[in-house]
């Protein structure tokens, strides 16, 4: 496996969804090439750090306020009627 | 090296019979399915618009839009899927308002396939993001994701950060498999690049002190797959 090939295979092989015989070949691909399992190592971790990284979260007070929001419009929309959204 | 795990949303089935009694007017099933879906579509609203006053409004103007339209829903895909999609419509919405001077669209952002090729090589320092503090962390990840632009954020939002699967981001967006594919090998290895400004090992010191490496470092490096057999 080239380099090139390993990139186009990185984003299903960091997914699990690789067949066996093209995740052997990067996965020997990487044993040796050292730019390459950087790469692939700092992309997993970058993909980690975003989804444990709670960015946004929604505060609870403000969860609460739209929810109670969100419910009397709809109540109010259904006494409208559908036409109303 | 192994796979990513997904973060899971709740069991379909559940989601299905609260769909169904909502569809029969039972409000209560409709407020679970907000309760049970207000943070990922806020996370994603606020991932898009990079605006907190618009991602609040999105999550209302999305549930609304979704309780409204509850007997078109054909129940065909998950229901989670087809309010992403509603949500992902109106953000991108906001953004146009707010940004008038750009078109807006998931389909700009088509450059040759070679923009995002690795060309920053250098190994990162053994769990980069405790050099920092939490709220330095929540700054440097916000402003580097804000960098991308929205076509290849809200690929990677929904792929990485809420777990839908490739289909399903493809089924969201209206967008075919290979492209959410392409979008998101690009977006993953943009922010990669952009992050290791941040959590390069440092030659001196552990690199909290240090000015992040600017922007412009280039190594020449990029793997071609030529000669380096």
């Amino acid at each position: 496996m080239k380099c090139s090939e390993f990139l186009t295979e990185l984003t299903s092989y960091l997914d699990g969804v690789l067949d066996e015989k093209t995740k052997a070949e990067l996965e020997n691909h990487l044993s040796w090439c050292h730019n390459c399992y950087v790469v692939c190592d700092t992309t997993k971790k970058t993909i980690e750090i975003y989804r444990d990284s709670q960015l946004y979260e929604l505060p609870e007070d403000l969860r609460g306020r739209l929810r109670s929001a969100i419910m009397t419009k709809c109540q109010q929309h259904k006494k409208r009627g559908p036409q109303s959204v | 090296m192994g796979a990513i795990q997904n973060k899971i949303v709740g069991p379909v089935s559940e989601e299905l019979s609260l769909v169904q009694a909502a569809k029969r007017g039972d409000d209560s099933a409709f407020e679970e399915l907000v309760r049970r879906y207000d943070r990922n579509v806020f996370r994603i609203a606020q991932h898009i618009t990079q605006n907190r006053e618009d991602a609040e409004d999105v999550v209302q103007e999305a549930f609304l839009k979704a309780y409204g339209n509850l007997q078109q829903f054909q129940e065909q895909s998950k229901f989670y899927t087809w309010l992403v999609r509603i949500a992902v419509n109106e953000a991108l919405m906001k953004l146009r308002r707010r940004k008038p001077e750009r078109t807006v669209s998931l389909d700009e952002d088509i450059k040759t396939e070679d923009d995002s090729l690795p060309r920053e090589i250098a190994d990162w320092s053994p769990n980069p993001e405790q050099q920092y503090t939490q709220a330095e962390l929540r700054e440097i990840l916000s402003k580097t994701i804000q960098g991308l632009p929205p076509g290849f954020r809200t690929v990677f939002v929904l792929r990485d950060v809420e777990g839908l699967s490739t289909e399903e981001t493809a089924a969201a967006l209206e967008l075919s498999v290979p492209a959410v594919k392409s979008r998101l090998l690009r977006a993953r290895l943009q922010l990669r690049e952009r992050l290791g400004r941040y959590f390069q090992r440092r030659e001196n010191g552990d690199g909290k002190n240090g000015e992040p490496k600017g922007a412009e470092v280039k190594t020449g490096d990029a793997p071609s797959g030529d000669g380096n057999q």
